[in-house]
């Protein structure tokens, strides 16, 4: 069979989920609230224009200039059923207590196969108004919100994976911070994968940040399953004006999960957007992280930090649009591939015409341990405006053979000295992070891969 | 016995001989200098002592209290004994001073049949070792070299010396950078480090170290052997004629 041949089938069978799904109202018997179509009423006029564009674009192939070194067909060619609802095995208390993070006081919001699980979830009291559980669920509560947000900033029209994303949506994470509230704890997201069968898992997270509020979030995958998933998740995220958000994801489901991951962000006047994207493991991984600072002195400051072994692949695409002045955008990937793994580091950064006074910096360091190990490095800096400062920079590299003789001649192995050097490396990305469980969490996570 | 026995050594890097036959024999608890004109292979020496796999040896061999120290890793070499001092010490961003020293120290201790240190009883050794040398012990928070001085750096070469105790300790321009009170400073901590079972080899261009650190032998390298050897009267020769006569001498012999 030649490649265009099995791509078609692959889209096919997305087709054919789709007719079945959106034919059929969700099962009566469902165990979770999943609430299929009939309340996501803000979005059901594209269900069915986001399928028919998904038909167009495809799943994108090696041809694919944007996916070159992402094999997503043929990690698709393994057979999914796309995930619709239905009935869910029950992860129990026990199993989804040990997905939490160890002394994190967070809001703990629990999504079985990218769907809300009310019974599991710890939200805890919340500042008035404001809002954390499913999107299902928000589309009969937050109608407004919905109507307002949702489809707005992640591009259906132009995204293939955002197109089947937003075909299916019916539910996944939802938070509203309503003007000026501070949620002081963080809302730790668990998603967890449980299934007997090979499972497309299509969650779809929406959160809006109003005016003058302060928020963080983490994001940690948690595979229960004993069968492959391939989740293709959607998130928009809108930051209000003067509004703080961090936003951490945290990739580690295991080499049989595979995970493209779209965020959209659309940054409000004089806010501050962070993000940092910590990868362990996955099938394939693709992370891509398009940020528009769309009015004046907005902040955006984006880390990755990957770590990939085996033959795990993981493309990290950011871009950031300066459509509007005197903002500033920070970024910093740094990765570690072994064994066969690679990686990918494309960040775009456009500075549009009237933006002036942009002062955005872009790095990306890798240190590539094998000879089986690749890196394709690709800032790009895109500039159209007269009066800003940028830099952008990639290098990829081995560890510094002086520095690992140093360390030897004070006695460290060489398994040893490779990991005090590369756990340092790291260290450059987990010390950005803000929440001291989760940065010990990742800290001790690092030093046993590394084996230090 | 003595500690080091090298015989006719010969070492390249990427096609270039280097060493082209050094000889040196050092004695348990003795200091020996060895000085010589840039470019004639003393960094090269102490690499190879040190285990540098950059350089390959070609001929020759090196006894190391009886073993045969050129089979041994570097770190072996490390936990038996052998330290260098670098010329130029490496910048570790990101690893700090203490993790380093720990886990040398906790290397050193586990390879010994003893207990790690408690957390108490390292830091009471770091703070008695920094004060020996006159490290700042700010420094101790900070990552290993990254950003110190010059003086600071060769220091800390020094501090790490007094910390793991070697056997034999080969200090590689250690004076070079450091103000006269800093070169004292190091000298005296050298010079207290002394015991009859710890061997010195140190390399310097100048004899002003040896006024403090008083050799036991001098060492003249040129050209990738050892061309003369003499007491400590021999540096004092060295400073006064420069280099030239030793050549020319080496020539006519
Ligand atoms: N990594 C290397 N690659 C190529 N040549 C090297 C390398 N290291 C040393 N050399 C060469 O070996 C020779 C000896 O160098 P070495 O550093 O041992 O001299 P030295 O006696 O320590 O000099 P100095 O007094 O300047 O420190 C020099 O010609 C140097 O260029
Ligand atoms: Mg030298």
């Amino acid at each position: 069979m030649s490649n265009s041949d099995k791509t078609t089938s692959l889209e096919a069978s997305f087709v054919d989920a789709f007719e079945a799904y959106a034919g059929k109202p969700p099962p009566a018997n469902a165990p979770m609230p999943v609430n299929g179509l009939a309340p996501l009423n803000a979005m059901q006029g594209f269900r069915r224009q986001a399928m028919e564009r998904f038909r167009e674009l495809g799943i994108p192939s090696r041809k694919n200039e944007a996916w070159k070194y992402t094999h997503i067909p043929e990690a698709l060619a393994r057979g999914f059923a796309v995930f619709t609802g239905g009935s869910i095995p029950d992860p129990g208390a026990a199993e989804t207590a040990q997905c939490a993070l160890a002394g994190l006081d967070a809001h703990i919001v629990v999504l079985v196969n990218g769907r809300f699980a009310s019974e599991h979830s710890l939200i805890g009291n919340l500042p008035e108004g404001v809002a954390i559980g499913g999107l299902g669920t928000a589309a009969s509560t937050h109608p407004d919100i919905l109507r307002n947000h949702f489809g707005r900033y992640a591009s259906w029209e132009e995204e293939s994976f955002t197109a089947l994303n937003t075909a299916f949506a019916s539910d996944g994470l939802f938070v509203y911070v309503p003007k000026g509230k501070v949620i002081e704890k963080p809302i730790h997201v668990i998603n967890l994968q449980k299934t007997n069968e090979r499972l497309f898992l299509q969650p779809r997270h929406l959160l809006v940040f109003e005016g003058n509020t302060q928020a963080k979030i983490i994001d940690t995958s948690c595979a229960l399953t004993g069968d492959a998933t391939f989740t293709n998740a959607v998130t928009e995220t809108f930051v209000g004006e003067r509004a703080m958000v961090e936003m951490y994801l945290v990739q580690d489901p295991g080499n049989d999960h595979a995970v493209v991951s779209t965020t959209h962000v659309y940054q409000d006047a004089a806010s501050t957007f962070t993000a940092a994207t910590v990868t362990f493991t996955g099938a394939v991984v693709r992370n891509n992280l398009n940020v528009l600072p769309n009015a004046p002195h907005c902040e955006t400051h984006l880390y990755g930090l990957f770590l990939p072994s085996g033959a795990t692949q993981v493309d990290n695409r950011t871009l950031v649009d300066h459509a509007q002045p005197d903002c500033v955008s920070n970024e910093l990937y740094k990765g570690v591939l072994n064994d066969r793994a690679s990686g990918v580091f494309n960040g775009k950064v456009f500075v549009r015409q009237d933006a002036q006074r942009i002062n955005a910096f872009q790095e990306n360091k890798t240190i590539v341990l094998t000879n089986e190990a690749t890196m394709n490095a690709k800032p790009e800096l895109e500039i159209y405006a007269d009066d800003v400062k940028c830099s952008h920079g990639a290098t990829t590299g081995q560890l510094d053979p002086e520095a690992l003789f140093y360390l030897r001649s004070r006695g460290m192995t060489k398994q040893q000295a490779q990991g005090m050097l590369l756990h340092a490396f790291a260290g450059d990305i987990l010390n950005r992070i803000s929440i001291e469980p989760l940065r010990r969490m990742l800290d001790e996570r690092v030093t046993r891969l590394f084996g230090e | 016995m003595a500690i080091l026995q090298i015989n006719n050594l010969h070492a390249r890097i990427e096609e270039q001989n280097i060493l082209k036959g050094v000889d040196l024999t050092v004695a348990a608890g003795e200091v020996h200098a060895i000085m010589g004109p840039n470019g004639s292979g003393k960094s090269t020496l102490a690499s190879v002592l040190a285990g540098r796999e950059e350089f390959e040896v070609t001929d020759g061999n090196v006894l190391y209290e009886g073993q045969d120290l050129l089979e041994m890793e570097p770190d072996e070499r490390a936990l038996e004994g052998v330290f260098l001092a670098f010329q130029y010490p490496v910048e570790l961003p990101g690893v700090s001073m203490n993790n380093f020293l720990r886990q040398a120290l906790n290397q050193q201790r586990e390879y010994r049949g003893e207990e790690p240190l408690s957390a108490g009883a390292f830091l009471k050794r770091m703070k008695q070792c920094a004060a020996f040398v006159d490290l700042d012990p700010q420094l101790m928070s900070r990552a290993v070299n990254d950003g110190f001085s010059g003086g600071e750096k060769k220091r800390n070469e020094i501090f790490q010396l007094a910390m793991l105790e070697p056997r034999l300790a080969i200090l590689d321009e250690t004076d070079s950078g450091l103000d006269i009170d800093a070169l004292r400073t190091v000298a005296d901590g050298v010079n207290a480090l002394r015991r009859n079972d710890r061997s010195f080899v140190v390399i310097t261009h100048y004899q002003r170290l040896l006024d403090y650190i008083i050799p036991d032998a001098v060492h003249v390298m040129v050209d990738g052997r050892i061309v003369r050897s003499g007491g400590k009267e021999l540096a004092l020769d060295l400073e006064e004629k420069g280099y030239d006569w030793i050549r020319e001498e080496t020539v006519a012999v």
